[in-house]
């Protein structure tokens, strides 16, 4: 079986997530894809965020920097070296693409700006992520994807309506960053295919935020409300909630989305006495009370183990599910299933998981098949075999510190 | 981008699916496919998603639907109407389904055919019913989100048909690659609740390489330290919210340095956080004391100033933190504007400001250039050109 991006090149100048795992979707579906680095200026998933191996710091301890480098080739190069630009741009020639993450202008001040790549490759596809965006008077602030999710309204959203919002986890909007990455990538790939034409993509980490917002933003602009978290509340079904089971720390979800559905809830749950309130029949009725209906389920659910539970109400062709903890996703029959986790060895960290796309191609490999490359693991296969240089070019220019 | 793509949206009658199905066809209409919803003669059911424009409950004025369909035209296909359904899919490059509508062994050849379900159409969750709150709980995300012993929360705005129409709109233009030189098209399967696994890899990596859980901790954040401290992400502030963190790494001490100095031209007490060497600071072996001491003194700073205020002062002095905005203060922000992402679209009378497409082309932003379509407005024009 082939990949679909097969004999595409890709080279990514970039750090942390937003950039980084556009290149690792790609290199999934079988792209060349070759992440460009400083050995002395570390990638912050190399040199500050943990975990690493055994919890000793270390550039090729770190599992984030090999998750979100899986199935890439990886070189040295420093940027600020005179020879380097020559190198980095003789690279970018035999490429289809080029991804970068940096602060805008970044690149530019390295002598690698967008002008300088496209007449070095004058169909490249040229991926420029960024928190902001590449213009505007925020273009150069630095940010992290924790923080712009904040930024972007997610937070506002998330927790109850009387409290300090809580987090979503991780740089949740750098996610979708990459998602809109790739898709931009592949758009750009595909238009070139048909035209011959290159492309450069101003991709802004918090404009692509703002389209998972979009119904929040628009009620606002159209009614003028602002439209606030409201826990697990649903504007449509009702009861639509998290309840307690038997176990320790252990939660079921559960919705009934209209009013046929709810003979079939009460029989899930025994058909109870309080249940069989006739003011219950309809939605509105179970919304007028809301919380004293959360808490009969609660008292219903804490009698039973979560996964007899489950099974109980989609036997009733009901909605509910688990509330899976991260450790379970490993064990989880579905996404075992889908592949979803693949497992890799990395040499120095040993057995990983690495995450797969959550789409399925019929009649294609897919990937990630490998981890994440360590500091400078291709720098010679690359710049010999790939750049051309001779042996005797790549020691003295390796001598003059070029690669580091 | 996309011109001259052809893409079918099969809708059917659960919200989730015409959701995210609805998603990934705006998506690719955005990049200039041409793309046609066939809706049941009861209309996509997103359209009846409140709150509705005005609060009027009309099917053309949900403000989910409006977000969602924008750039699209719309016939109607009746559930005997299958002739028509298959001339629709017979000439289109894409088909996007909620569920096994169109079986992927019976398609045409050329087709790429994407099936968006909670779970996949294949495996033991196969064919089982969720909404938004089951794909995320499936998925850890929801594990994640709340405060630390109280029940996970999601966000309060569906995030789930987002994450898996945006896949499956990769998945799909990955096919279409495949397609030159194959000239045969693929089925793309597409989970939701795997969709919603790729939110959260942090949280994998902690726990396959650390064997760590990573547990909700309601505005604190993990993973930033290797002796287990938790760091604070959200404070309250002034009017509102804000996001901010004591961190490390170059711009990390940046940040810290600065709002030492903030602090300071403010004759803000703060003993601790002023007396840190942010040359040496590491931020990952502090103890949770230390760290607890620390985010007293910024807490207190921090009440001091509205979200406005912070925010001008993140941006003159170059610090990681942002506020936490709502949909006014994002309408408000001068970076939006500077970039013209909003985009004026009229809507029975109503003129709506529309986020604007999702990145910049050579410059060019892609531009709502339909409002979403009236229920079976373009019948004669699609179906016409169809069946001639």
């Amino acid at each position: 079986m082939t990949s679909p991006l097969e004999g595409v090149r890709v080279v990514e100048f970039g750090w942390a997530a937003a950039g980084p795992l556009v290149g690792t979707y790609l290199a999934s579906h079988g792209a060349d894809v070759i992440h460009v680095e400083s050995g002395t200026i570390l990638d912050p998933f190399r040199s500050t965020y943990p975990p690493f191996k055994d919890n000793q710091p270390g550039p090729d301890r770190a599992a984030m920097f090999s998750f979100y480098n899986a199935g890439k080739r990886g070189v040295t190069l420093d940027l600020k070296h005179p020879r380097a630009v020559e190198l980095a741009l003789r690279l970018v020639q035999t490429a289809d693409v080029v991804i970068e993450s940096f602060p805008a202008g970044t690149l530019a001040r390295r002598g690698l700006g967008f002008d300088v790549l496209r007449a070095a490759k004058p169909d490249l596809v040229i991926l420029s992520s960024c928190n902001q965006g590449q213009t505007g008077p925020h273009a150069q602030h630095p940010g992290y994807g924790s923080q712009l999710t904040a930024l972007a309204g997610f937070t506002h959203l998330l927790g109850d309506p009387e409290r300090t919002p809580v987090i979503l986890y991780g740089p949740y909007i750098d996610y979708i960053a990459v998602g809109y990455g790739v898709i931009a990538i592949l758009a750009a790939l595909d238009r070139r295919a048909r035209t011959g034409q290159g492309c450069h993509i101003d991709l802004s980490q918090y404009e692509t935020g703002l389209q998972f917002v979009a119904p929040a933003l628009l009620e606002h602009d159209a009614n003028g409300t602002i439209p606030t978290r409201d826990a697990n509340r649903d504007r449509i079904a009702v009861p639509h909630g998290v309840y307690p089971t038997s176990e320790p720390d252990s939660w079921i979800a559960l919705s009934v989305w209209d009013d046929a559905e709810w003979p079939r809830f009460r029989e899930a749950l025994g058909d109870p006495d309080w249940a069989r309130d006739p003011s219950l029949a309809t939605a509105a009725g179970r919304r007028a009370r809301e919380a004293w209906l959360d808490e009969h389920i609660a008292e219903w659910s804490r009698r039973q183990p979560r996964a007899s539970a489950v099974s109980r109400l989609r036997t009733h062709g009901l909605r509910a599910a688990p509330v899976e903890s991260i450790g379970e996703l490993f064990r989880d029959p579905q996404l075992l299933h889908r592949a979803a986790w693949r497992r890799a060895s990395h040499p120095v960290i040993g057995d990983v998981r690495l995450m797969a796309a959550p789409y399925l191609l019929s009649d294609a490999h897919q990937g990630p098949d490998r981890p994440g490359p360590i500091l400078g693991q291709h720098t010679e296969e690359v710049f010999r075999g790939i750049v051309g240089l001779a042996p005797s070019e790549y020691e003295a220019l390796a001598a003059e510190g070029v690669f580091k | 981008m996309l011109d001259g793509l052809r893409v079918v949206e099969l809708v059917g009658s659960d919200i989730w699916g015409a959701a995210a199905v609805a998603h990934c066809g705006r998506t690719l209409a955005d990049l200039g496919a041409d793309v046609v919803k066939a809706e049941p003669p009861e209309g996509d059911p997103v359209r009846r998603v409140p709150p509705h424009a005005g609060d009027r409950a009309d099917p053309d004025r949900g403000l989910m639907w409006i977000a969602l369909n924008a750039n699209k035209r719309s016939v109607v296909i009746g559930p005997r109407d299958t002739a028509q359904r298959d001339a629709l899919v017979e000439r289109a490059d894409v088909v996007l389904q909620p569920a096994l509508a169109v079986d992927p062994a019976r398609a045409p050849s050329r087709c790429v055919l994407v099936t968006i379900t909670p779970y996949g159409t294949t495996g033991p969750l196969a064919g089982t019913p969720a909404s938004d709150l089951e794909v995320t709980a499936a998925s850890g995300s929801l594990w994640l989100a709340g405060e630390p012993g109280g029940a996970p929360v999601r966000t309060t705005l569906p995030q789930s048909p987002f994450w898996a129409g945006m896949h499956a709109a990769a998945g799909a233009l990955l096919a279409l690659f495949a397609r030159r030189t194959s000239g045969r098209g693929r089925h793309v399967d597409v989970s939701g609740q795997q969709s919603m696994v790729t939110v959260h890899p942090p949280a994998a990596v902690f726990a396959d390489v650390a064997r760590e859980e990573h547990m909700r901790l309601g505005p604190n954040l993990l993973g930033r330290s290797i002796v287990g401290a938790r760091f604070r992400n959200i404070w309250p502030c002034a009017d509102g919210h804000v996001s901010f963190a004591i961190q490390g790494g170059p711009i990390g001490r940046h940040t810290g340095r600065m709002l030492a100095t903030w602090m300071g031209e403010r004759g803000f007490d703060a003993p601790r956080f002023r007396g840190i060497d942010w040359d040496t600071f590491d931020n990952r072996t502090l103890s949770q004391a230390d760290v607890d001491a620390l985010e007293a003194e910024v807490d207190g700073f921090l009440r001091t100033l509205t979200k406005r205020e912070f925010f001008a002062g993140c941006i003159a002095r170059n610090m990681l933190g942002y506020p936490v905005a709502d949909a006014a203060d994002i309408y408000a922000d001068e970076q939006l504007k500077a970039r013209a992402f909003w985009q004026d679209v009229s809507i029975d009378g109503t003129t709506l400001s529309f986020p604007g497409g999702f990145a910049l082309f050579d410059g060019e932003r892609p531009k709502v250039t339909r409002r979403p379509p009236l229920l079976g407005e373009h019948q004669r024009e699609v179906l016409g050109a169809v069946t001639a």
